[in-house]
């Protein structure tokens, strides 16, 4: 499996609301709302951090959820938003991305 | 005057007013429009009559020059930004505004709809900065405390307005001017007029509540969750730019607002009995 690399767009806005992730397009203003999980896995997207790394420690160790099944949910996640525009992919780390995420506490 | 208001304006007194303009103050913020027309002048001043202020120090200056002919204005207004000037056009106007200089011109014919619309996007502008909007909405004070009723054309904000009772003040039948002060937000009075083309009182008071409005057989108030309620006030703020910059700052605001503020769905009977749930 080729690894993916995910980082969040500059042209969006992003506030935590009543509990929930709720993210602005600012292309567009579609408006999404994320689950707990998308939030962890948004948060983490630093454009160095391999998918398959965020899923491993973002979301099955924290969600115990097995690694396959988790994997295949992030990505198709991670699709819809960067079919918005709101994620940028590449299989290669983005450089031009802001600092490593913070390891979870 | 309901207790707790206070006018954000004097009244006018001509005999102070400059020769070449006049200042407008809404929602706190005075602006003066500078015109060499002595006819266009007293236009202004017929417009904005509750809302002229020759006595506050103008915060910003908008030049008007009026040209003779100009195309329809049915088409949407165009506003864009390029090296910190904003540029607003539509078929009857052109403009340009300068945040960092506090000035801008206007070029239009002698008409008050052009410079109605240019003043609604500097002032969003403004308020954009500062985490406040305007909102099609109506609005009303009711005991010191503003309530804030918004929805789409139909929705019912004239409707509320003309059916105000005495207690109420009506701050606006279309456009509400709502910004930020400490932990809360307070509604202003605005001359932006619907249906009911009147305006507003000047007056200001601090936000008790946000009602998105459906008409219906009886009252209810039900609660709004704050996502749907940051989603329906975005869909209804006056938002006229693409800028990206500018659409973050609406959404924080928003989200910021629905936040701090109750919102609620407002269903009401379109009869004397509409405003018997607020307050």
């Amino acid at each position: 499996m080729s690894e993916k690399y995910i980082v969040r767009s500059s042209a969006v806005a992003a506030r935590e609301l009543g509990g929930e992730m709720v993210i602005m397009s600012a292309a567009d203003s579609t408006i999404f709302s994320l689950s707990e999980v998308a939030t962890r896995i948004w948060q983490a997207a630093d454009g160095r951090t391999p998918l398959s790394e965020i899923v491993e420690r973002r979301v099955c160790a924290e969600f115990d959820v097995p690694l396959d099944a988790a994997y295949r949910d992030a990505e198709a996640f991670v699709e819809e938003l960067s079919s918005h525009g709101i994620l940028r992919v590449s299989d290669q780390p983005l450089t031009d991305a802001e600092p490593r995420a913070p390891e979870a506490p | 005057m309901a207790a707790g208001t206070f006018p954000t304006a004097r009244s006018a007194s001509s005999a102070a007013a400059p020769q070449n303009g006049l200042t407008i103050e809404i929602g706190g913020i005075p602006i003066f429009l500078e015109t060499s027309d002595p006819a266009f002048r007293g236009l202004l001043f017929d417009r904005y009559s509750g809302f002229v202020n020759p006595a506050a120090a103008p915060a910003y200056h908008l030049e008007i020059r009026l040209e003779p002919s100009a195309q329809p204005s049915d088409q949407d207004v165009r506003v864009s930004k390029s090296g910190g000037v904003w540029r607003l056009e539509r078929g009857d106007f052109r403009a340009e505004w300068d945040m960092h200089s506090r000035r801008g011109w206007v070029r239009q014919t002698p008409n008050p709809y052009s410079i109605d619309a240019v003043l609604r996007i500097v002032h969003s502008l403004l308020l954009a900065e500062e985490g406040g909007f305007l909102v099609h909405a109506a609005s009303g004070v009711r005991e010191g405390r503003a309530f804030v009723f918004s929805g789409i054309s139909g929705a019912g904000k004239t409707t509320m307005a003309r059916l105000a009772p005495r207690d109420v003040e009506v701050l606006t039948d279309e456009i509400s001017y709502i910004r930020r002060s400490g932990s809360g937000y307070h509604a202003y009075g605005t001359p932006f007029a619907g249906e009911m083309a009147r305006v507003g009182a000047n007056l200001k008071a601090p936000l008790a509540a946000l009602y998105f409005l459906e008409k219906g057989p009886a009252g209810r108030i039900d609660p709004v969750g704050q996502l749907a309620a940051a989603r329906a006030l975005l869909r209804n703020i006056l938002f006229f730019a693409d800028d990206q910059e500018l659409v973050k700052r609406v959404f924080e605001s928003a989200v910021e607002f629905v936040s701090r503020v109750p919102v609620a769905r407002f269903t009401f009977a379109p009869d004397e009995r509409a405003w018997e749930l607020v307050g």
